[in-house]
């Protein structure tokens, strides 16, 4: 690592707060501090908090993006943390000694919340380390083959590093690796009801047994297909199926891999910042704070839980509904007796001294990822009091403007930014397309269409690591119309 | 300390630099880049340098938080979430602003081009000078004190009087030991250039032909402005008589009258006799027009470039916005043969990449 380690004074109280941290019962993996200058911040930041990433020309465009946004003093980074054993945290050497405190609070709620919650459960611990492999490997490929020719492929990989399976970590979607050995197709028979003859054409009617068979025919051809089932993982499909050679093979792995390490963190964004922000406001309202810190530390934080009307900043709306959820289990404002009471008055006033809002907290920090979190916690009471809006687009006076204020419009709307990171879900699903070895895949239209150029530069990319032509069925126009886009060696083109 | 990161920021320019140089030819013909120039940067839209995902299409809408009521609109000017990435509003482009600075846009330009570097006329009596701290002196401001000589003349100093101890090695300077930085001014050669701008205003020449004059301005003073300290810009419009006015009057003033560009020549060559010495001065002049002069006026026009004009200039380039065919005043220019005479038509904007070509291609 490059940065400093802590002061004497900082150091000191790193243990205070990691103290205060246990107190508050949090369970978390060891928080390595250190002190970077804004350079080396802006540098941590471009590379998403490792110190050492592959080289690659996107890093560079953030770090100066960063560079340009802080020396004009649109931000400033204030703390940055890495999911790993140890966890890594950094902090701005220029800010202020309260500040510094607010940072380490909110580590260890972050650094809990990595370890506690499921849905890291299958991260590396070591990927710091595996990062700084992944660089090396990735340098040792450039030297042998050329910086153009691996940042050409690097730039196809990465354009396709959405195209994963995120639940596939959890669940085992298919039997393991390896093919088995192809047998003769069996002949087709069709289970028929035992019958006497003359009750035949009643039990086993034959229109029906026609189709039965061919729905077993269907299956049977379904099987020899190529992927059997629709893949999401496309990452992986284009791995074991793509004419790679081994350096590209490599990469491709590691941008995956990469990926599915990244993953859980798109999918915990409200509840992560939610949940160090909980922790952060608890440690120092508690203990932490000195008297003459209360404005510096009042400031910071309102700055960070600031609303955005065009936006929502996850550190505000995780926060209150950690709130939410604590006040409402403490009182035992949940259950069939609370939902059927519909009396608002009532409702409101509602307290069974349950006192369950703690374990309730650190329960569902446990277990939910957003789309949960949202769907299970976010009230219509909930909603109405953070005064929470869907906006649209007026095209007729050229703005953007508050379009409506009821609950279920604005849990649909905010669930569905959620699911699949608000990315839509695209899969393999015929790896020989026309029995040409194309590739066919198909997106799961829900209502938005895809960017067109976007996805025809995509398909280019995905080209590039298929090596025959490949097709995307789609709908257009709002989804009333399919459309095929296809990208083969002459270039783009479009059936619809 | 150098990071790491700097290769990846060095590269990412690098590939920024490509995409301007491969698009050179569509950014010389936009005038989009006119209003983007500040002083010393020039703000660019590159088209395609960030990463294609498969996403959803224009983002119109999304779940907020605050006050007001239905129908109120939301934060003016700042782009509401629910995208990543700004979209492009052309047909397979994803655009990025970068922002260069005007000599980088000119050494692109140069490259692409294949411009040859300009050698300014070697001036001795123009002159500006630079300071440079080289020497040393015995009195100065503590400031400029030079430390280690100054403990080096202590030293020998101690030694030869016999107060040095080996055992305790105090130095103590006194003053006749302190030595100072000096400077020294060293003369610099400079060059400058004027470059005036003739440009017709009769009633012939259109919106459209001036937005192509101007257009190929940008790209002259981009490129000489790299080459120059001080660049100095006059401007000189002309109908059936010339007169000098500012850049602005320059690009929007309408005139109706007929056309005789001998005026405009003549006021050239006479601000040059009483303001600028060709020894002294490295001189450009460009002419614009569409090519309709009075028929008895193109004799004059020749005399005045051959005998004051191009003796005196490094440069008279001469280009032609006319998209009409026929007879016109740079059949006339080119009965000259001189080679600090450039001639170029401009019809349209595509023809902008070459006449440039042909006007700095000289390399004068």
């Amino acid at each position: 690592m490059n940065g400093l380690s802590l002061s004497p004074e900082l150091a000191t109280l790193q243990e205070t707060m990691e103290a205060y941290a246990r107190e508050f019962g949090l369970d978390f993996f060891p928080v390595r501090f250190e002190m970077l200058d804004y350079r080396m911040m802006n540098q941590v930041a471009a590379y998403e908090g490792f110190p050492v990433r592959y080289p690659h020309w996107r890093f560079g465009m953030e770090y100066e993006r960063l560079s340009k946004s802080y020396s004009y003093g649109l931000h400033r980074i204030y703390e940055m943390v890495i999911n790993n054993d140890p966890c890594y945290a950094y902090l701005l050497a220029s800010n202020h000694y309260v500040d510094q405190k607010l940072v380490m609070a909110h580590v260890y709620g972050h650094s809990d919340f990595f370890k506690n919650n499921l849905w890291f459960a299958h991260t590396n611990r070591r990927m710091l380390d595996e990062m700084a492999n992944h660089a090396s490997r990735v340098r040792r490929y450039i030297a042998r083959y050329g910086q153009d020719t691996v940042e050409n492929f690097l730039d196809a990989c990465l354009s396709l590093d959405n195209l994963i399976d995120p639940h596939a970590v959890a669940i085992q979607r298919r039997p393991a690796q390896g093919r088995e050995e192809a047998e003769d197709p069996r002949p087709v028979t069709v289970r028929r009801f035992k019958a006497k003859e003359y009750m035949e054409p009643f039990l086993n009617p034959p229109e029906f047994l026609e189709e039965q068979r061919r729905r077993l025919e269907e299956a049977q051809k379904q099987e020899e297909r190529l992927p059997p089932a629709p893949e999401r993982d496309v990452l992986l499909f284009l791995l074991e199926h793509a004419p790679l050679y081994n350096w590209q093979y490599d990469i491709l792995d590691m941008i995956r891999e990469e990926a599915y390490y990244f993953a859980p963190q798109g999918q915990t964004k409200i509840m992560n910042e939610g949940w160090a922000s909980y922790v952060h406001t608890q440690i120092m309202t508690r203990w932490a704070l000195e008297p003459n810190e209360l404005i510096d530390y009042a400031d910071h934080h309102s700055g960070t839980v600031a609303v955005h009307p065009g936006r929502i900043n996850p550190y505000k709306l995780g926060l209150e509904l950690f709130r939410d959820i604590e006040d409402r289990w403490n009182r035992g404002a949940f259950g069939p007796e609370y939902q059927e009471c519909q009396d608002l008055e009532a409702r409101r006033r509602w307290d069974r001294q349950l006192g369950l809002g703690r374990e309730k907290v650190f329960q569902v920090r446990r277990i939910y990822n957003d789309v949960g979190f949202i769907d299970e916690f976010l009230t219509e009471e909930f909603a109405r009091e953070q005064r929470l809006f869907t906006f649209d687009y007026n095209s007729h006076r050229g703005r953007y403007e508050i379009s409506s204020r009821d609950f279920q419009e604005i849990k649909r709307r905010l669930l569905f930014q959620l699911t699949n990171f608000g990315r839509p879900i695209i899969e393999v699903v015929d790896g020989n397309y026309g029995n040409r070895g194309e590739l066919y895949l198909v997106h799961r239209h829900e209502g938005l269409d895809l960017d067109v150029p976007f996805a025809q530069d995509t398909l280019r990319n995905l080209f590039t690591l298929w090596g025959r032509p490949v097709h995307l069925e789609t709908k257009i126009q709002g989804g009333e119309k399919t459309a095929i886009f296809s990208h083969d060696s002459t270039g783009p083109s479009v059936l619809n | 300390m150098a990071l790491s990161i700097e290769q990846d920021a060095r590269r990412f320019r690098q590939i920024v630099r490509g995409q301007i140089k491969r698009n050179l030819r569509k950014y010389i013909a936009n005038r989009e880049l006119i209003g983007r120039r500040g002083k010393e940067l020039v703000s660019i839209p590159v088209p395609q340098i960030d990463l294609p995902h498969f996403r959803f299409g224009h983002p119109r809408g999304g779940v907020g938080q605050g006050e007001g009521e239905v129908g109120a609109p939301i934060g003016q000017g700042q782009q509401p979430g629910g995208g990543d990435g700004p979209a492009g509003d052309q047909p397979g482009e994803h655009i990025l602003e970068v922002e260069l600075t005007l000599q980088e846009l000119a050494e692109i330009l140069g490259e692409e081009l294949e411009l040859p570097r300009i050698q300014p006329k070697s001036k001795n009596n123009v002159e500006g000078s630079v300071v440079r701290y080289t020497g040393l002196r015995r009195v100065g401001p503590e400031g400029l004190r030079h430390f280690k000589r100054t403990y080096r003349e202590a030293l020998k100093r101690q030694l030869i009087s016999g107060s040095y101890d080996p055992s305790n090695p105090v130095i103590i300077p006194i003053r006749e030991d302190k030595r100072y930085r000096s400077w020294r001014n060293y003369p610099r050669p400079e060059s400058n250039a004027v470059i005036f701008y003739m440009m017709d205003v009769s009633g012939s020449m259109t919106e459209r032909k001036k937005e192509l004059v101007r257009l190929t301005a940008f790209w002259i003073d981009t490129w000489l402005q790299a080459h120059y300290r001080n660049v100095t810009i006059r401007y000189i419009v002309h109908d059936a008589a010339a007169k000098e006015v500012d850049a602005h009057t320059f690009y929007h003033i309408r005139e109706a009258g007929g056309t005789r560009i001998s005026a405009a020549y003549e006021l050239c060559h006479r601000i040059i006799q009483q303001e600028y010495s060709p020894e002294e001065w490295n001189l450009y002049a460009f002419h614009f027009s569409d090519g309709e002069n009075f028929g008895n006026d193109n004799r004059r026009c020749l005399n005045i470039l051959a005998q004051g004009l191009l003796p005196a200039v490094n440069l008279f380039c001469y280009g032609q916005v006319q998209n009409v065919p026929g007879h016109y005043f740079i059949e006339t220019l080119s009965q000259l043969k001189d080679e600090k005479l450039a001639l170029a038509n401009i019809r349209v904007a595509n023809d902008i990449y070459d006449a440039i070509r042909i006007f700095l291609g000289k390399g004068y």
